[in-house]
C-alpha cells in the first residue's frame, strides 16, 4: 500500500518553483501553490497548533483577572507575550492569517471546482472502457438472446436503481452512473465553512456583550444604553443606534438553597422576576429570567450570570450627616458559601474621609482551633441564615476626589491610614442587620440597615448567529453527502460471437473514498436482475 | 429504592461491570496466547483456544449490559432524576460504555470480534482510572447544565468519542501490524492492513459528523442559552475545536492528498490523543473553563484545604448534617 497516492481528482498539487519567472508567472505560481490541497493540509493542522496556546495562557477577552495576575508574577514574560499577541490568541493577527489564507485558499480551491461538476451535471455518463474486464468489479455471462434486448433490458434494470442510463451512439454497451451529489455535498460543506465564517465574524464585528449589576426592586431599574453597563465589549464596527431602547428591573429574585441531605449548600432553580418594556411607552411584560432561558427582545438576548449579596449600609460622619447610604454590591469569593469581599467608600465625610473594607458573610461562624478556642470566622451555608458583615475602617484619600475612576470594588490604601484600637489592634467592627456602631475619635457611625441581592445580567447582541448556525448545518447535510454518497458507474455491454452466442459483460467502477471491489453486492445485484428476467420472458 | 440504595448499586454494578470486563480480557488473552503459533489459514486446533475467544466475545457482552444498569442506577441516584452526565466520573463510565457497545455492534455488522482483547484492556484501565481518581459525589446539575440540549450534546460527544476511539484502537493495531513480520499468532489473524486501514475510515468517517453536531451546532446554542455566547473560546471548546480540525484534515488527508495507512494512522493518533486530552488533562493546564463539570477533579483538593469551613459545621444549627461540597467554581450561577 503506498501511502501518497495520486487520484485522478488530485487536480492541484504543489509544483516546483520554475526558474525565471515572470511577474504573472510567480503569481499564478503562488496562487497554484496557495489554492493546492497540501497547503490546504498545512494550514488546518497549522490552526490546529495555532489554537492551543490560548487554552494554556490567560485570555484577556475570557478571564482578564488571570491575564493581570499572570502579568504580575511573569514581568519578564509579559511584554514578550504582549507583542506576540499570546494573551489574545484568537484575535491575533498570525491566528486570523491562518484562516484567512485558509478561506483563500477554500475560494481557489472550490470555486473552479464548481464549474467543473456543473459541467458533469450536464454531461453524460462516459463510454465503456474497451476491457470491462480489467475494471476491478466485472463479470460476463453468455445467453442466447439477441444483444439488443439484453441492452434495453439493462438499461430499464439500472434505471430502476437510480442512475442516469444512456445507450451513446452505435456504441454496443449503456453506461449508467449514479451518485453525483456526493460532489455536491462536498461542495456544499466547503462553501458553507465560508457561511460560518461571515457569520461568526460579524456577530463579531456589529455585535456587543455588556454586563451590569443590579439590585434587586422596584428603584432600580436599566434601560438597554451604553452609560448603563458596568463592562461593555463591542464589535469593532459597532453602532450603538442599534441598541434595542428596552428597559427592565427585576422585582424579585428567588433561590432555592438544599438544606438537607447530602446536597445542603447547593443552591439551584435561580430565578429573576423581570418587569421589561420592549421600547419606552410600550407596555410592560414580565418575565421569569433563569438559566438556560434568556429573554429574547428584538436582536437581543438578555441572561442571568450571576447574584451576589448588598448590605445596606449607612454611614454617618463625624458633623453626624449621612454621607452614604444603600446597598453596596460585595462580590462573593467563595461560589458555595457565598462569603463576599466589599469596600464602601464615603468621600465626603468630615471632618475625614472614610472607607470600609470587609467581608459579608451570610451564615456567620466561628470555627475553632485544635484547643477549642475560636479562631477563623467564616461563612458556613450560602442563604442569609444569619447575616453578618465584619469591616475595617480607613480615613485618608479613599480616592474619589481627584476623579482618578478607580474601581468601586478596591480600596486604594495607599494614601489611608487604618483606624486603631487603643490597643493598637485594628478596629474592626462585626455587625448584624439593625446593628449600629460608633467609630472612635469621633469619626462617626456605621449602621447595616439590612441586605438585598443583586444580579449579574449579561445582556448580547449577536447578529449573524444565525447565518453561522445555519452554515453549520449545511455543512453537516453536505459532509454527510460527501461522506456516505458513493458515487459509482456501471456498464453493460453485449456482443453477438460468432458461435451465435451473446457475450455480456457487466462493470462496475465505485468511485469513493475507501471503496472495495467487490464489498458491495450492487454488481451482483444488477447481473442478477439481469438474469432473473431473462428466465422469466423464456 | 432511595437515592442513596441507587447509588450504591450503582458502584456495584460498575465494579461488576469491570470485573466482567476484566475477565473477557484475560480470556482474550488466553486465546491470544494459544494463538501463538497457529497460522492465519489453520484452523484452531485447540478446544481451550477456541472456547475463550467465545468466552470473552460473551462475557464482554454481559459487561456491557451489566454497565448499561449501572449508568441508568446512576441516572435514578440523582434527585431530581437525571441523565449521567454530571462530572468526570459519570463520563468516565458513559464513554467507556459507548466504546464497548460500538464495539459489539462493530463485531456484529463487521465482524471485528478480535478487537476484543485491545477493547477490554483499554475499558478495563479507563474504568479503573475514572473509579479511583475522578469518583465524585452524585450531585443534582448544576442550573447551567439543566438542559435538554445537554442530553442531546453530551450523547453526541460521546458517541463520536466512541467510534474515534475505536478507530483509534484500530489504527494502532495498524501500525504494529505493518511492523511485524510474524506469520503466525494474533497480529497474523487480524484482518490485513487495506481493511484495518479501511474499518478505522469507517469509524472516523461515522465519527466526524457526530462530533461535527455535538461541538458545532449543539454545543454552541446550549452556550448560547447558558452563558450568553455561542462560542467563549474557553479551554474545552478550544481543544474540541483542535479535535474537529484535526479530524477534518485526517479525511481531508485521504480525500485529496490520499494518505492511507501510516500517515493516515498517525493522524488519527493525533485526533484521539486531543480527544482524551480535552477530556482529561485540560482540566490540569487551565482554570479558566466555564464547564463547571471540569471543576469536579479541584473540588476534591479544596474540599481538604477547606477542612477549617468543615469544622464549624458542628456549630450551626443549620448545618448539623452538612457535608460541605465546595466547588471551586466561579461565582457563577
Ligand atoms: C476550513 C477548511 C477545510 C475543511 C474543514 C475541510 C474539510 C474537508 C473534509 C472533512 C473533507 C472530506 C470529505 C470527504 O471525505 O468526502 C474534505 C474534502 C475535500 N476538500 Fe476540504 N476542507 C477545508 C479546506 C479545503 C481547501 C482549502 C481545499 C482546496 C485547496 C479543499 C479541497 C477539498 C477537496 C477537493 C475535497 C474532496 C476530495 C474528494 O474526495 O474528491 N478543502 N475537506
Amino acid at each position: 500500500m503506498t501511502d501518497l497516492k495520486h487520484r485522478p481528482s488530485d487536480d492541484r498539487q504543489a509544483t516546483a518553483l520554475p526558474m525565471d519567472l515572470t511577474a504573472r508567472e510567480l503569481a499564478r505560481w503562488s496562487w497554484r501553490q496557495v489554492t493546492s490541497m497540501r497547503t490546504a493540509l498545512v494550514l488546518l493542522l497549522l490552526l490546529a497548533l495555532a489554537a492551543i496556546p490560548g487554552s494554556v495562557i490567560p485570555q484577556e477577552n475570557i478571564d482578564s483577572l488571570a491575564v493581570s495576575q499572570w502579568r504580575d508574577n511573569h514581568p519578564r514574560l509579559a511584554p514578550i507575550w504582549d507583542r506576540l499577541d499570546l494573551f489574545s490568541v484568537y484575535g491575533s493577527v498570525w491566528f486570523s492569517a491562518i484562516y484567512i489564507l485558509l478561506m483563500i485558499s477554500l475560494v481557489g480551491c472550490i470555486i473552479p471546482r464548481l464549474f467543473v461538476y456543473a459541467r458533469a451535471l450536464r454531461a453524460k455518463p462516459p463510454r465503456a472502457p474497451r476491457h470491462l474486464q480489467r475494471l476491478p468489479e466485472s463479470t460476463s455471462y453468455t445467453c442466447d438472446e439477441d444483444p439488443e434486448v439484453v441492452l434495453t433490458r439493462a438499461a430499464k434494470v439500472i434505471r430502476r436503481r437510480r442512475f442516469r442510463v444512456v445507450r451513446l451512439e452505435g456504441s454496443d454497451a449503456v453506461s449508467a452512473e449514479r451518485g453525483h451529489l456526493r460532489e455536491a455535498g462536498n461542495l456544499v460543506f466547503h462553501l458553507a465553512v465560508i457561511v460560518v465564517l461571515v457569520g461568526v465574524a460579524t456577530g463579531s464585528l456589529f455585535g456587543y456583550k455588556g454586563g451590569v449589576i443590579m439590585f434587586n426592586g422596584e428603584d432600580y431599574g436599566f434601560s438597554n444604553n451604553l452609560t448603563q453597563y458596568d463592562d461593555f465589549a463591542p464589535g469593532s464596527l459597532f453602532d450603538p443606534s442599534v441598541m434595542e431602547p428596552f428597559t427592565f428591573k427585576i422585582t424579585d429574585f428567588d433561590v432555592s438553597w438544599i438544606t438537607d441531605g447530602r446536597r445542603t449548600g447547593m443552591a439551584r432553580d435561580f430565578v429573576a422576576h423581570l418587569d421589561y418594556t420592549t421600547e419606552p411607552g410600550a407596555e410592560t411584560q414580565e418575565y421569569d429570567l433563569k438559566v438556560n432561558h434568556p429573554l429574547t427582545i428584538g436582536g437581543t438576548d438578555v441572561f442571568l450570570i450571576g447574584h451576589g449579596y448588598a448590605p445596606v449600609i449607612t454611614i454617618k460622619d463625624g458633623d453626624g450627616n449621612v454621607v452614604q447610604s444603600g446597598p453596596t454590591v460585595f462580590l462573593p469569593t467563595n461560589a458555595q458559601t457565598f462569603e463576599s469581599f466589599g469596600v464602601i467608600k464615603a468621600p465626603d465625610a468630615q471632618p475625614d474621609q472614610l472607607g470600609l473594607e470587609g467581608t459579608f458573610y451570610p451564615t456567620f461562624a466561628m470555627s475553632r482551633d485544635a484547643e477549642g478556642n475560636l479562631s477563623m470566622p467564616a461563612s458556613v451555608f450560602g442563604d442569609a441564615y444569619d447575616p453578618l458583615v465584619s469591616l475595617f475602617v480607613y480615613t485618608g484619600d479613599v480616592g474619589l476626589d481627584d476623579g482618578s475612576g478607580s474601581s468601586v470594588y478596591v480600596l486604594d490604601k495607599s494614601r489611608t491610614t487604618q483606624v486603631m484600637k487603643k490597643d493598637g489592634q485594628p478596629f474592626r467592627m462585626d455587625l448584624r442587620p439593625g446593628d449600629t456602631v460608633t467609630l472612635p475619635d469621633g469619626l462617626g457611625s456605621v449602621t447595616f440597615d439590612g441586605l438585598q441581592r443583586w444580579n449579574k445580567i449579561q445582556v448580547s447582541r449577536t447578529p449573524g448567529s444565525m447565518v453561522a448556525l445555519t452554515g453549520v448545518v449545511a455543512a453537516l447535510i453536505g459532509l454527510l453527502g460527501s461522506l456516505f454518497i458513493r458515487p459509482r458507474r456501471v456498464w453493460v455491454r453485449a456482443r453477438r460471437r460468432d458461435d451465435g452466442t451473446t457475450l455480456v459483460e457487466v462493470a462496475r467502477l465505485d468511485r469513493s473514498n475507501g471503496a472495495v471491489p467487490g464489498e458491495s453486492t450492487e454488481l451482483a445485484d444488477i447481473v442478477g436482475s439481469l438474469r432473473g428476467s431473462e428466465k422469466e420472458s423464456s | 429504592m432511595t437515592d442513596a440504595q441507587w447509588e450504591v448499586f450503582s458502584y456495584q454494578s460498575v465494579i461488576g461491570a469491570a470485573v466482567l470486563y476484566f475477565l473477557a480480557m484475560l480470556a482474550y488473552f488466553v486465546e491470544l496466547a494459544g494463538l501463538r503459533a497457529v497460522a492465519p489459514d489453520e484452523e484452531v486446533g485447540d478446544r481451550r483456544t477456541a472456547v475463550a475467544g467465545r468466552l470473552g466475545l460473551v462475557l464482554t457482552v454481559f459487561a456491557v449490559v451489566v454497565h448499561f444498569v449501572a449508568l441508568v442506577a446512576r441516572g435514578l441516584a440523582a434527585d431530581p432524576n437525571r441523565v449521567p452526565w454530571g462530572n468526570m466520573y459519570e463520563f468516565t463510565i458513559s464513554g467507556t460504555f459507548v466504546v464497548a457497545l460500538v464495539f459489539l455492534v462493530a463485531t456484529k455488522v463487521w465482524g471485528t470480534e478480535w478487537l476484543g482483547p485491545l477493547v477490554t484492556t483499554f475499558v478495563v484501565a479507563a474504568l479503573m482510572a475514572g473509579f479511583l481518581a475522578l469518583d465524585d459525589a452524585v450531585l443534582p446539575l448544576p442550573d447551567a447544565l439543566n438542559s435538554y440540549w445537554l442530553v442531546i450534546h453530551v450523547v453526541s460527544a460521546v458517541i463520536s468519542t466512541g467510534a474515534f476511539t475505536i478507530g483509534a484502537l484500530l489504527s494502532v493495531l495498524y501500525l504494529v501490524k505493518s511492523r511485524s513480520t510474524s506469520d503466525r499468532g494474533y497480529l497474523a489473524r487480524v484482518p490485513d492492513l487495506p481493511k484495518l486501514d479501511r474499518l478505522s475510515y469507517r469509524m472516523h468517517a461515522f465519527g466526524f459528523p457526530v462530533w461535527t453536531f455535538a461541538v458545532l451546532i449543539t454545543g454552541p446554542i446550549w452556550a448560547h442559552q447558558a452563558w450568553g455566547a455561542y462560542w467563549n473560546w474557553d479551554p474545552k471548546e478550544v481543544w474540541a475545536f483542535i479535535t474537529w480540525v484535526v479530524y477534518a484534515a485526517y479525511l481531508h488527508a485521504r480525500a485529496t492528498a490520499g494518505w492511507r495507512g501510516r500517515n493516515a494512522a498517525y493522524l488519527a493518533l493525533v485526533g484521539v490523543a486531543t480527544l482524551w486530552f480535552n477530556f482529561i488533562g485540560i482540566n490540569f493546564f487551565s482554570s479558566s473553563s466555564q464547564h463547571s463539570y471540569a471543576k469536579s477533579t479541584g473540588a476534591e483538593h479544596s474540599l481538604v484545604q477547606r477542612s477549617a469551613v468543615v469544622d464549624v459545621l458542628a456549630t450551626v444549627e443549620v448545618a448539623q448534617e452538612v457535608r460541605v461540597v465546595v466547588r471551586a467554581d466561579h461565582p457563577r450561577l
